[in-house]
Order: C-alpha cells, then sequence, then structure tokens
C-alpha cells in the first residue's frame, strides 16, 4: 500500500511561502494515502489560479485545465472511469465566480468527485482582486473603494442544490482537514470541502489569525447531527459560514453514475469498443 | 410517367405537418423510392408556418427542386405562402375547412377535402395527418395496401383498433380525392421504383449512428437546434452498451466534460451549433495545448448571435478554423451527405486519437435535419483506429514521469489513461516539457509549439476532396461544401445542355486545407465559382488563401436561410460564363 510519501513528487510548488495552499496538498497526499490508494488510482484535475497548480504537486494523475472549468473536466474523468478516484481542486474565484455554474450542477448531478476549494477570500494569481467570498467593504486592487457586493456563502448555496456532503476547514488544522479529505474521498457522491486557505501576500485581513478568532469547530456541539440538513443550514446560518467540520452527509442519495440507468459498472475506459454486427444490424433496421 | 416529384405540407407549427410528412414518406421509402425532404420551420413550437417538402425520385437525389407539384395545405397562409412554388398545373389539396381559395392569377388545381371533418368524424382531428397523406397517395395513383402497412407498422403497438381507425382515415382521404379529380392525375404517375427499401433518416442520426459504430460511449452536450437529435438518439443507445449521454449545464461544462472523459480514456463527443461553439472556443484550446482527442460536431445554422436559428446557412467556417487562442492543431471535417455523416464521425473518433487534436465535424441546418434516402451503411469500412494510446507499459522509477509528451518523429507522442501503472504524467494547459511539467524554456517552447503544429502536415483523411470532374478543362469549376452538392449537380445537367463544360469538387476536408488537391482541379478550369450559405465567402477566401488564382474565383452566396435551389445556381454559374 501506498504511503504518503508516495503521493509526493519532486516538483517544488511555487508557491509563497507561508500559503495556506502547502496544508491543503498534504493533506491529500496522507489523506489518498489513508485510504489506500494507489497514484495511479487517483486523478487530479485542477482549474486555474495559484491554487490550481496543486494537481502538479502531487504524484497521481494529474490534470490542470482552464479557469473554472475543473469540474466539468473531472465529472468527465469520472464518468470514463469510474473506478478512478477523483479530486477536483481549485481555488475561490474559480469554483464560485467563474465556475460557479458548474458547482451548482456538480452538486445536482452528484457524481462520485471530491471538490477541494482553497479559500483565500482574493485573487491571488493575478494579484490580489475582489473575490466572491471577499466581505463587504474589502479593499482590493478592483475594489479600491472596498467590496460592495454580498459575500456569497457556498456552504449555503451547496445546502440548497441538494449536497449530499458538505464540510468545511481551515489549512493549518491537518488533521481535520485530513480526515475531512478521507471522508469525501470515501463518500459516494459529490463532496464539497471548502477549505479556508489564506493568502499572506494579498490578503491582509483574513489572515491565519483572524480565522483563528473566527472560526468554531463542529466539534464544540457533541449534539450535532451532521445528517440533519435542517440543522446544517441553520448552524451554517448561526455562524455565518464560519464553521468547520463536516456540516452534512446524506449517505442515502445514490450518486449519479448508479442511478444511470445500464451505466457499465466498471471503468468505462476499459471496454472493448467493437459492435457487434447484430448489434449494428439491428440500429440500422430502424431507419428503414 | 414521370421519374421525380416535389410533395409539400403546409400547415401552423404543431397540427400534425411532421406526422404527415412522416407517414407519408415512410410508404414512399416501402415502395423504394430515394427521397430527400426540406423542413422549413420557426423556433416556435405551436403556431407560425410550417412546412415540410420531399423530393421523390425513381433514382438517388440529393436537393430539393425548384418547383412544387402537390401541396397539401392545412390552412390558407399556406396556400398563400408556397402556391408560387407549383409548377403549371401543380395540384392543391387543401383542408376544406377553411374554404381555400387560390391567390390571384395562380393557375393550380385546387381540390378542397374536409380533412378536420373526416378526421373528427373518425373520432379525433389528429388523424388529419392521415387523411390528408391518403389523399397525396391516391393522387399518385400509388397502391393503398403499402400505404396501410405503413399505417400498421406505425400504429400496432396501439392495437388494431387504433390500426383500422387510420387506415379508415388514409381510405377516406384517399376516396374523397379521387372522386374530385376523376382518379389519379394523369401527369403525377411516377415511374415504379426498384422496391428496395433504403435507409431514411437525417443527417444528425447518420452521426449519431455513427458515433455507436465509432466507439462513442458518452456524450455530453446543451440542447440546441438544429444538433439535439444527436443527443437524442445516443441517450437512447449509449445505455445499451454501458455509456450514457450527460445534458450539461452549458456547452462550456459539455466540452470540457468532454475532455476530461476522453482524456481519461473513453470516445466521448459533443454536439452544438454556432452559439455552443462560440462558448467552447477557450477549451478547444486546452484540447489543442494538451493534445487531448476530442471530436465536436458543429450543425450551422443561420448567426450571428441567434440569428435565424432554424434556418440553413454556412457561416461558422471561420469560427471553427481559426477560433480558439492562440495556436492549436485542428482537423474541420465536412460531410457532404448522410452516409458522409455515418462514416466521417467514425473517422473523426480515428482522427481524434490518432492525432490527439480537436477535430470538429461541421454539417448545417439542410444536412443535419433533412431526411434522406442513404445508400447501406457498412460497419466495416472504417477500423476503430486509437492511435499511440499504450495500455502496457513498464514500471516507472521513483519520481521518473512517462512521456507523455515526448518529442517523436511525427509528432505524435504515446497516451496513456489515467488508472494504468507505469503511466503517470501531468497534463496541463500551460507549456509543458515531455513529462507535461510546466516549463517557459523557450528551446522547449518552440520544441512544443513546432511538435504540436507540425502533426498534421500531409493529413487528408478519406474523399478530402470529392470530385465530380469528367472534363480534362472546364469552363466552370464548381466548389461547395454540406449539403449543397445535389443542387450544384443538378445545375451542372443543365449547363452541360447548353454546352458549358463544368466540373465540381466538395471540400470535405476544411482544416487543414487540401491545396494540392483544390489546386489540381483549379489549374485546369477556365473560372471557378464558390458556393456557400453565407455572406462574406469564407470557403472561398481559405481557397484564395492556400490555392491563390484569386482572379478566376467568383463566388455565388445565399444567405437568406433558405438552401440553395438549382435553378439559382444555374442562374449564377450562367451569368458568371
Ligand atoms: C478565462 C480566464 N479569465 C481570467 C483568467 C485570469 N485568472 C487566472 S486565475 C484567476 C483568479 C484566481 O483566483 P482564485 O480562483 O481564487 O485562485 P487563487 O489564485 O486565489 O488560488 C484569474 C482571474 C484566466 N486564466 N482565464
Ligand atoms: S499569492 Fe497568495 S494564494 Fe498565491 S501563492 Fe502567494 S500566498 Fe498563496
Ligand atoms: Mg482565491
Amino acid at each position: 500500500m501506498a504511503t504518503f510519501k508516495e503521493f509526493r513528487n519532486n516538483v517544488k510548488p511555487n508557491w509563497c511561502p507561508g500559503c495556506g495552499d502547502f496544508s491543503v496538498q498534504a493533506a491529500i497526499q496522507r489523506a489518498a494515502a489513508n485510504v489506500g490508494l494507489e497514484p495511479e488510482n487517483l486523478a487530479v484535475i485542477s482549474g486555474i489560479g495559484c491554487s490550481g497548480r496543486i494537481s502538479g504537486y502531487i504524484n497521481a494523475y494529474g490534470l490542470h485545465g482552464i479557469h473554472g472549468r475543473a469540474l466539468p473536466i473531472a465529472q468527465g474523468v469520472k464518468l470514463a472511469n469510474r473506478e478512478l478516484t477523483v479530486i477536483a481542486s481549485g481555488g475561490d474565484g474559480d469554483g464560485f465566480a467563474i465556475g460557479m455554474g458548474h458547482t451548482v450542477h456538480a452538486i445536482r448531478r452528484n457524481l462520485d468527485v471530491t471538490y477541494i476549494v482553497m479559500d483565500n477570500q482574493i485573487y491571488g494569481l493575478t494579484k490580489g482582486q475582489t473575490s466572491p467570498r471577499s466581505a463587504e467593504g474589502f479593499k482590493t486592487k478592483s475594489t479600491p473603494e472596498g467590496s460592495i457586493e454580498t459575500t456569497l456563502s457556498p456552504l449555503e448555496i451547496a445546502m440548497s442544490a441538494g449536497a449530499t456532503f458538505v464540510a468545511q476547514s481551515f489549512s493549518t488544522d491537518l488533521k481535520q482537514l485530513t480526515l475531512l479529505i478521507e471522508e469525501g474521498l470515501k463518500h459516494k457522491g459529490f463532496s464539497l470541502i471548502n477549505v479556508f486557505s489564506p493568502c499572506v501576500t494579498f490578503n491582509k485581513v483574513n489572515t491565519y489569525d483572524w480565522f483563528k478568532e473566527n472560526i468554531v469547530n463542529l466539534e464544540q456541539f457533541p449534539d450535532y447531527d451532521p445528517t440533519n440538513r435542517i440543522a446544517a443550514m441553520n448552524k451554517i446560518m448561526e455562524t455565518n459560514g464560519m464553521l468547520t467540520g463536516l456540516i452534512y452527509q446524506n449517505k442515502e442519495r445514490k450518486s449519479y453514475e448508479d442511478l444511470v440507468v445500464g451505466f457499465q459498472e466498471t471503468g468505462l475506459a476499459n471496454q472493448d469498443l467493437s459492435l457487434s454486427p447484430d448489434h449494428f444490424n439491428k440500429l440500422v433496421a430502424e431507419f428503414k | 410517367m414521370i421519374s421525380q416529384l416535389s410533395w409539400k405540407i403546409g400547415g401552423q407549427q404543431g397540427e400534425g405537418v411532421e406526422s404527415t410528412d412522416r407517414i407519408f414518406s415512410t410508404a414512399l421509402n416501402r415502395l423504394g423510392y430515394y427521397l430527400y425532404g426540406y423542413r422549413h420551420f420557426s423556433s416556435r413550437i405551436k403556431g407560425g408556418h410550417t412546412n415540410n417538402k420531399i423530393r421523390i425520385s425513381t433514382h438517388p437525389i440529393r436537393a430539393i427542386s425548384d418547383d412544387l407539384d402537390i401541396l397539401v395545405a392545412f390552412d390558407q397562409e399556406s396556400i398563400d405562402l408556397n402556391a408560387h412554388e407549383l409548377r403549371a398545373g401543380g395540384v392543391i389539396v387543401a383542408d376544406a375547412k377553411f374554404n381555400p381559395v387560390l391567390p390571384e392569377g395562380n393557375n393550380a388545381r385546387l381540390f378542397p377535402v374536409p380533412i378536420t371533418t373526416i378526421a373528427e368524424e373518425l373520432g379525433t382531428s389528429l388523424m388529419k395527418n392521415m387523411v390528408a397523406s391518403g389523399a397525396s397517395w391516391a393522387l399518385l395513383g400509388l397502391p393503398l395496401d403499402v400505404f396501410n402497412k405503413a399505417v400498421e407498422e406505425e400504429f400496432g403497438r396501439k392495437g388494431a383498433a387504433i390500426v383500422e381507425k387510420n387506415v379508415e382515415a388514409v381510405k377516406r382521404g384517399a376516396d374523397f380525392v379521387l372522386e374530385l379529380a376523376g382518379g389519379p392525375i394523369e401527369e403525377l404517375q411516377l415511374d415504379a421504383a426498384d422496391g428496395k427499401q433504403k435507409l431514411f433518416m437525417i443527417g444528425n442520426e447518420g452521426i449519431g449512428l455513427g458515433a455507436v459504430a465509432g466507439g462513442c460511449r458518452l456524450m455530453s452536450a446543451y440542447p440546441i437546434t438544429p444538433a439535439s437529435e444527436i443527443m437524442e438518439y445516443l441517450i437512447k443507445k449509449l445505455p445499451p452498451l454501458g455509456g450514457t449521454v450527460v445534458q450539461t449545464e452549458d456547452e462550456i461544462a459539455a466540452v470540457t466534460m468532454a475532455i476530461g472523459a476522453n482524456y481519461a480514456g473513453v470516445r466521448t463527443m459533443t454536439a452544438s451549433a454556432g452559439p455552443g461553439l462560440a462558448l467552447m472556443m477557450e477549451a478547444i484550446g486546452l484540447a489543442g495545448m494538451t493534445e487531448t482527442p476530442l471530436v465536436i460536431v458543429n450543425t450551422q445554422r443561420g448567426g450571428p448571435s441567434t440569428g435565424l436559428p432554424t434556418k440553413q446557412e454556412q457561416s461558422d467556417l471561420n469560427a471553427m478554423v481559426y477560433g480558439t487562442h492562440g495556436e492549436i492543431p485542428k482537423i474541420v471535417i465536412a460531410p457532404a451527405s448522410i452516409e458522409d455523416c455515418f462514416y466521417d464521425t467514425i473517422e473523426a473518433f480515428n482522427l481524434a486519437e490518432q492525432y490527439q487534436v480537436p477535430v470538429i465535424i461541421m454539417t448545417d441546418l439542410q444536412l443535419s435535419l433533412g431526411k434522406q434516402s442513404c445508400e447501406a451503411l457498412e460497419l466495416d469500412k472504417i477500423a476503430i483506429n486509437r492511435g499511440k494510446l499504450v495500455r502496457e507499459l513498464p514500471e516507472l522509477e521513483t519520481h521518473q514521469l512517462f512521456k507523455r509528451y515526448e518529442l517523436t518523429e511525427d509528432g505524435v507522442s504515446p497516451r496513456v489513461i489515467p488508472g494504468d501503472k507505469g503511466g503517470l504524467h501531468h497534463v496541463t494547459g500551460v507549456e509543458h516539457d515531455e513529462t507535461g511539467r510546466p516549463s517557459e524554456n523557450s528551446l522547449n517552447r518552440l520544441k512544443m509549439m513546432d511538435k504540436r503544429l507540425t502533426k498534421l502536415n500531409g493529413m487528408l483523411i478519406r474523399d478530402a476532396v470529392r470530385a465530380d470532374a469528367p472534363h480534362a478543362a472546364a469552363d466552370i469549376l464548381i466548389i461547395g461544401m454540406g449539403s449543397t452538392g445535389g443542387t450544384i449537380d443538378e445545375a451542372r445537367t443543365r449547363l452541360e445542355k447548353d454546352g458549358l463544360k463544368t466540373n465540381h469538387i466538395t471540400i470535405r476536408q476544411i482544416h487543414p486545407f487540401p491545396t494540392d488537391l483544390v489546386k489540381s482541379y483549379m489549374d485546369s478550369a477556365k473560372k471557378v465559382v464558390v458556393l456557400e450559405n453565407n455572406a462574406t465567402a469564407q470557403l472561398a477566401s481559405q481557397v484564395k488563401l492556400y490555392v491563390g488564382q484569386a482572379e478566376k474565383i467568383s463566388s455565388v452566396l445565399k444567405y437568406d436561410g433558405n438552401p440553395f435551389l438549382p435553378s439559382e445556381v444555374y442562374k449564377a454559374c450562367k451569368e458568371l460564363s
């Protein structure tokens, strides 16, 4: 069985020292090993942004695509080979701005993909513009007077879109993050894991300290039941989305792959493509 | 006796025009006639004038005709809009319900038949289609038992009582019109056909069937006219083969999902029309840059923007050839018949994997939606070829990556798929080295650009340029693409009668442009006419760019939303000669 070291490669990330994304990378590597994956069975599909580089820093199959489209690419991979474990990942701009349409529909579709968002409330790669996750009043290069748009709540959106797995974590809490990713990987359906992953270079407001002060860990509520959808929604609103842990999981709903009538149970990619003459003749006969 | 005629049915959208056409043509197909259909419709579902025209012939035919022999009208508007097409002595079968009148000066023979009344008497106005097609059938003097068999097949599942009612509707329509006309119309008696049932389908179905035969097992798409039939066909045919169709949230998702699935080893396609193609542009570049196979069907319709969404046009050529930022290798092929739709789709999947590039299959609305007779299709004519896909791999050393972008002689690198041990590598739209790792090194950049851009050098598809060139030196060489070939050939017959020597080539490989082949036909021609359904002569521009000889090229363009008629092509060529 592969250890987390086997999910490491020899590429030095070009993230700034102290960037939250390092821990996300480590957590993915650990979680992959902990759930018993081999590098060739994992595909990490990422978007564009500082965070999007992550697929190149994990020793597995990886595809670094285009801005905002990690999810549809990842879903394509999963459809093509359901035997693979598929992780999609990227930034808050990638998933909640340009790719928001895909996020909502990937949640609705519920293909078995684990989506890890590195949420730094800013656009890192393009050097510090506002993101849908930026707080109102947040001053950035593109909002010199402060952001005047409402901050998006991806957790509420996920819940209302029918998510079957919603979690949130903080990149310094490697233990919790690793565990949540493991749970996400094991979940049979779409899992959203939003990770507060501070941008130390362009976000001087939402810093490590700021997060430590503002987040509540669901462990503080021993009675919290993550299978209760209403309780989950309430908790998200009560905490203004500043909570970490497994927020909601629905193990009853089947994944998309399991609901498609006739869908092959093994990886489609391994199928022999030839069509029997009989089958072909039947198809042709329909046009007479 | 005549060898071909044209029949048209018109009415409000949603009142049975489509089904009348379907039943009438199914029955004709049973007799072995060659058929070529054209649908005139708008994007409304109910209401709005719509008409379907069928050319019926004893020999293969691939064009609509200039004129019309029989018009079936469900309302006065259908008469007013279409009666001018009737040739002298043509016939109108109209629903007596609306007291049909001939437009002033029109001398067609009008037969008011109580189409609605008969249908209602038999239980439901839905049976209008049966009464109308029965009347048409009778005027042609065709055997009623053949028609009844077609009815039986259509309604058999619904039980004997329903079949009987419909047969009765057909008979009453037939009887009524024969009484009025005093028997079948003499000038409308067709020569007997060969009695062999032909395949009869629309281009989109040919593409769908080709996809299944070509090993496509997934499709991701967003509905749009005139592409939707492809997904609607495949959603029925892929699940029995283990695959499926995903209706995505938009065309960006459709194309990127297809890229993901192709990357992971499944032949996957998407299909759209101009607006969707526009949304796919960035992703097409990703496929080009990452050398991921991809098949996209673009069924052209009237642009720009929403344009004429249900009308004929060929105006996306530039978008397909040049679309996406930066420079990538890309193949654009243009089927010109139903048979092509089938075979080209299989070939497109092969090309995509052999060259590891995006392949766009371009059709136009008339080819995608016009229902036509088609020759027998063979499954084995094009074998599946997955190019340099390798599945058995030696193990990698620690930190060693598979050279997915290895520099090779032909520019095409071995391809592996996720899941296979020994194949680990990275894929990125960022410029990268042989293992797929990002690299900004200038030397590497040049090598990789050259590798990708030379992959298609010398590539020629089957029948890249299809020629009907009987003359060593032609007065006119007519160049076309897509659905226009049959119309061009009919015009040529008339031009040849006038003593003009005409050659005809259909460019089927739009990009990379088959320069030498096209040039070989142009060199010997006095004049070249490039015929296309757009306003800016996009195909002619390609010809001029790659072949030159601009001084002898003229364009014949049509962009009013309708396909060319043979007479228009004839006139245009005649004027130029
Ligand atoms: C279509 C397109 N538009 C814009 C860009 C430029 N761009 C690259 S990354 C990015 C935003 C990055 O922010 P986020 O997704 O939050 O990732 P981060 O860098 O913060 O990790 C933008 C706007 C692009 N690459 N593609
Ligand atoms: S700019 Fe911000 S997000 Fe990007 S690498 Fe640096 S710290 Fe991380
Ligand atoms: Mg960000």
